[in-house]
């Protein structure tokens, strides 16, 4: 007999309260296209992403919402701006704290501060910074308004998942709700359930890499004093928290503390106010007043699955991958593998590309979660360095740091998170010399003022393609698909100047759904790019 | 391309600066500005395929005393 469903933590959101379904009384398993396993970051940009698409989809989550606590924190602007694809962004980004001055110390020494500077032309900034349980509510407001305008998306809270079988072409759950169990089938299943993962587990699948043996303790304390709004990270900190320290602003005048505490620690001990508040006074200070919000331990690992498609089951975000906290990746991340699933999954269940377009799915996001855990792992590694010559190196560059520019260049208190360009994709179509860098096949495209509106507003989650300083013919269609056809001009547009031409006269781009550019020609050729979107589509 | 030939305009001044600028430090502070110099020459070298041939070469060397 399996165990009741039961609230596992505190909520800060109920946001999707449980409510019987008519398929937990119909006669046999009723089949839906995809189910999406956790109602997390991950979970409701990919119920979202694909409801929008038109794809009927169910969120299962064996909780009733957002969880209390802040977690994820740092959300990028490549997040933000699939946000706002999903019509979720302009909420984030208004709640959402921005910085541009971050300082760094070592010990008791101020080192250097720096500025961010961030590139004109952009709707969203670097990164803001915002709780993870507001961010879920920022998406499930999205959720409600695509539904209210006929996205087919459904969420059940108190819908445990407890068993799974894998088929061929569908799987089995069986799902525990308060009212006893009941079994449902999908075409799809993508697994958005987290670290620890019951999905990955139930099916046997493997999930290595390295254990850092560290405990992090996150103090999140409200302070009313006027504290500047910026980044501070303690390499070796005077107060005595272990190997380093990260004070940063989020909404409501609420701080985020990360103490690193090393490896053999009592953590109850750790957890009591009165050490906490031990921790914070000798840090912030013994004149400045606060109050304890919300107070965690944790550990990490940097690890991934081998593959994310396991036939028709998909892992996304914590489930298929995790990294440590420096650089803000988990999240982040986990946010572009549904931006990258949905819109080839959309495609396959409408019968416009073959299954092997999710092949490229693992490709793409094994790539950048490879990534990722690179440079989380070189972030670790220069902040608790593992061993005595990595140590000197280490405080020799920070000793460096304080008077010689170059050397700031190489402290690493965690890279800020940017997104994965599909160097090598096999989606990949041909590139055009003389074209930008960073606007190559497999980028992500950068945003640019068109107007009074943003290029990826105007790009939206169609396939494009976009004419810059050339003709481009009306109607053109391939493959079965009518790509949207953008025409700019780039007189007086710097940003798209620089970003999409550099040194040509013209360009034709064709990008693809989650934005990133899939081929790339210097005028419209009509067969060159057909055959570019059969590539985009996996067809030939 | 890391340099092979002699590349010194005053070799044996050079290394005496070397020897002498460690004069008086405790082994610790010998390694720390060590690696400090190390960086210090990583940087002004700059790319990165020339320090990883001059990694290479002493890493190749290494003979057990």
């Amino acid at each position: 007999m399996n165990k009741p469903v039961a609230e596992r933590y505190p909520l800060a959101f109920r946001l999707y309260p449980y409510a019987q379904s008519p398929d937990q009384s119909a006669q046999a398993p009723v089949r839906h296209p995809v189910i999406v396993v956790g109602g997390g970051p991950v979970g409701l940009a990919t119920g979202l992403d694909l409801g929008t698409r038109g794809i009927p989809v169910l969120v299962l989550d064996d909780q009733e919402g957002a969880g209390l606590g802040s977690r994820a924190i740092c959300f990028a602007k490549r997040t933000l701006e699939i946000c706002d694809r999903l019509g979720a962004g302009a909420a984030m980004l208004e709640k959402g704290v921005q910085w541009n001055i971050g300082k760094v110390f070592h010990d008791d020494r101020l080192l250097y501060e720096f500025n961010l500077l961030p590139e004109d032309g952009h709707a969203y900034p670097a990164f803001i910074n915002l709780q993870q349980p507001l961010f879920e509510k920022f998406l499930h407001e999205a959720i409600v308004r695509a539904q209210a305008v006929g996205a087919p998306i459904e969420i059940r809270g108190f819908n445990r998942v407890d068993a799974v079988e894998r088929h061929d072409d569908h799987v089995a759950l069986d799902v525990m709700t308060p009212d006893g169990p009941y079994r449902l089938e999908a075409d799809w299943l993508v697994a958005c359930d987290g670290a620890k993962s019951p999905l990955r587990n139930k099916l046997g699948l493997g999930f290595d890499g390295r254990v850092f043996e560290d405990n992090f303790l996150i103090a999140d304390v409200k302070m009313k004093a006027d504290f500047p709004t910026e980044r501070w990270f303690w390499f070796e900190p005077h107060f005595k928290s272990g190997d380093s320290a990260l004070l940063h602003k989020q909404p409501d005048d609420i701080w985020r503390i990360d103490f690193q505490l090393g490896w053999n620690i009592d953590r109850q001990k750790e957890l009591q106010p009165e050490n906490i508040r031990a921790r914070v006074s000798a840090m912030l200070g013994p004149d400045v007043e606060y109050e304890l919000d919300w107070c965690s331990i944790y550990t990490f690992q940097c690890r991934r699955m081998e593959k994310f498609r396991h036939g028709p089951v998909l892992f996304a975000g914590d489930s298929a991958h995790q990294v440590s906290p420096f650089g803000a990746r988990g999240a982040n991340s986990g946010i572009q593998d549904a931006d990258n699933l949905a819109w080839k999954l959309a495609m396959v269940i409408k019968g416009l590309a073959p299954e092997a377009l999710l092949d490229t799915y693992d490709q793409e996001r094994v790539y950048g979660a490879d990534q990722n855990i690179a440079n989380s792992t070189r972030a670790t590694d220069f902040i608790t360095p593992k061993s005595a010559m990595s140590k000197l190196f280490r405080n020799a560059v920070l000793d460096l740091a304080e008077t010689v520019p170059f050397a700031r260049t190489i402290v690493n208190s965690g890279r800020l998170s940017l997104p994965c360009t599909y160097d090598g994709s096999p989606l990949n179509g041909p590139d055009c010399q003389g074209l930008p860098f960073r606007t190559r096949p497999g980028s992500p495209c950068p945003d640019a003022p068109v107007g009074k509106d943003w290029l990826l507003r105007l790009i939206g989650g169609d396939l494009t393609l976009l004419a810059i300083d050339t003709d481009m013919p009306e109607g053109f269609a391939a493959h079965g698909i009518s790509p949207k056809q953008l025409r700019l001009s780039s007189q007086s547009n710097p940003a798209l100047c620089e970003r999409y031409l550099g040194e040509a006269k013209s360009a034709v781009y064709l990008i693809r759904p989650d934005q990133h550019v899939a081929a790339r020609f210097d005028r419209f050729d009509a067969d060159a790019i057909a055959a570019a979107l059969a590539r985009v589509l996996a067809k030939d | 391309m890391l340099e092979m030939k002699p590349n010194f305009n005053r070799p044996d001044e050079t290394y005496a600066m070397l020897i002498k600028a460690h004069e008086g430090l405790s082994e610790d502070e010998s390694h720390a500005m060590n690696a400090r110099l190390i960086l210090i020459l990583m940087n002004q070298i700059g790319d990165h395929e020339t320090i990883r041939k001059a990694l290479d070469l002493a890493a190749a060397v290494n003979r057990k005393s």
